[in-house]
């Protein structure tokens, strides 16, 4: 279970950025490449190693209020994405 | 590696029926101090002259991140002679791609990979030979290389960079990949790429040096096996990459994901290839000197020869797996039977088959008691002579 005050960091040894050619978000490591869909990619973009857990769901459920469960939702990728090493919880 | 998928909508007006490309690899140069037997540079590389100038490769990498390449190899030879490469580097970070250095390590210093990565680097590449000095000293043709690869690599990671630590496997290394793999945790490498020997260009010409038996294969990678399971017992996130050779299958490769789908090469002189190893087929490929990489990728004959399968002869035309390893790879088909759209001769239903069955069988009798021919100059001349 994720503590909510926990704040995240992206592993340094992953890249975080916007693709324009692809329209979304791309987490880039040595020879590869994993394009994220929307709402992973609107996550990831706030896990800076300085914004809480719980910041990163208000800030979200502000921005999609018509979301409904979001919090459930950014939990779980949170927990993926740390699974997967992108992730420093 | 290099195996994500990369279908994102072309930004072109003409939707082509093929993806980005998604890599670009820029072989800056064929110069080396070493010389690998099983060296991927094409034979004839000494008469290849008239290298891309600095502002010319800028121009390419501009254009490849209009195509949508993401990732940028520096490789070659080796990337490190070009006296540009840091302004490659930096023009590479402030374009966006994610820049990969492929390198022997031999001519890199602390200063270096401190400077490279202020430049933008993201990640560096070393190439071992070996896990000991003496078999490394033999395949590369340099004594020192060992030390100065170990220095490199632990310079690497304090740095802070990702690091790749790339062995090619094959008959005379295989048997202590136990000790390579300790080396790896011991350098605390993210990634190891254990990759048996592909046998095109030098290593086709050494190939009955090089090419391991079915024991040793599976023997090797039993031990990765184990070793996969003990480090992430031990909650070690390294990853062991280990490449089957395709010597060994019956089925062929998914060659580079498909002829043109998300791969790009640029070598020395500028001219561009859908694969490294395609130089030597006898198809007519684009020069980046004389079109953009826009018609390149999209419009030229070489990029577009083996697209689709049309080209397909049987059995692969009425083949229900040819979506899956389009038909196998066209320089081995071309290297072995002398027509590159012919079945890759690795398939069991491909009528030239018995010569992968008979390279095999000749690895079972041992290794015969001829020299290597090393990747040189001197050698390579007798290649471009013909």
């Amino acid at each position: 279970m994720i503590d909510q005050a926990s704040v995240p960091s992206l592993n340094p040894m992953f890249r975080l950025q916007w693709e324009p050619a692809q329209q979304a978000h791309v987490l880039l490591y040595p020879e590869g490449m994993v394009r994220l869909n929307g709402p992973a990619g609107e996550i990831l973009a706030r896990v800076d190693g300085q914004r809480p857990v719980e910041r990163i769901i208000a800030e979200l459920a502000l921005k999609f209020p018509e979301a409904e469960g979001i919090d459930g939702d950014i939990l779980e990728f949170l927990a993926e994405a740390a699974q997967q090493n992108w992730v420093q919880l | 590696m290099a195996g994500s998928s990369c279908n994102g909508a072309p930004s072109l007006e003409a939707v082509p029926s093929h993806g980005q490309p998604f890599w670009l690899l820029a072989e800056l140069t064929y110069k080396c101090p070493l010389q690998c037997p099983y060296c991927s540079n094409p034979l004839d590389f000494a008469g290849h002259d008239g290298e891309l100038s600095t502002a010319e490769w800028i121009e390419v990498f501009r254009q490849g991140r209009e195509l949508g390449a993401v990732q940028l190899g520096f490789s070659g030879g080796e990337p490190l002679v070009r006296q540009d490469l840091i302004e490659l580097i930096r023009e590479a970070r402030q374009l966006g791609y994610y820049s990969n250095l492929i390198t022997s390590g031999v001519g890199l210093n602390e200063r270096k990979v401190a400077e490279f990565r202020e430049a933008g680097l993201d990640h560096i590449q070393v190439s071992f030979q070996a896990a000991d000095d003496e078999v490394n000293a033999m395949l590369s043709g340099s004594k020192k290389a060992f030390e100065q690869k170990l220095r490199i690599a632990r310079e690497v990671k304090a740095q802070g960079y990702p690091m790749v630590l790339n062995f090619v496997t094959h008959r005379h290394n295989i048997d202590r990949i136990d000790r390579i793999i300790e080396l790896c945790v011991e350098l605390q490498a993210d990634y190891v790429e254990l990759a048996t020997c592909q046998y095109y260009g030098w290593a086709y010409e050494n190939r009955q040096q090089l090419l391991p038996t079915r024991a040793q294969l599976e023997r090797a990678e039993r031990i990765t096996n184990e070793y996969r399971d003990k480090l992430a017992a031990e909650g070690n996130p390294i990853q062991l990459i280990f490449v089957t050779p395709d010597y060994y299958e019956e089925r062929p490769k998914g060659c580079m994901n498909g002829w043109g789908q998300v791969f790009l090469t640029v070598t020395p002189d500028g001219t561009a290839l859908p694969c490294h190893s395609a130089r030597m087929l006898p198809i007519e490929f684009p020069n980046v000197r004389e079109q953009s990489l826009e018609q390149i990728w999209h419009r030229s004959t070489g990029f577009n020869h083996f697209r689709g399968d049309d080209w397909m002869q049987e059995p692969c035309r009425s083949c229900d797996e040819k979506e899956k390893d389009f038909g196998g790879c066209r320089c081995q088909a071309f290297m072995m039977t002398g027509d590159a759209a012919a079945t890759d001769p690795v398939c069991s239903k491909s009528p030239h088959h018995d010569q992968i069955v008979s390279a095999r069988r000749q690895a079972e009798l041992g290794s015969i008691e001829s020299e290597f021919i090393y990747r040189n100059e001197r050698n390579s001349r007798v290649f471009y002579k013909g």
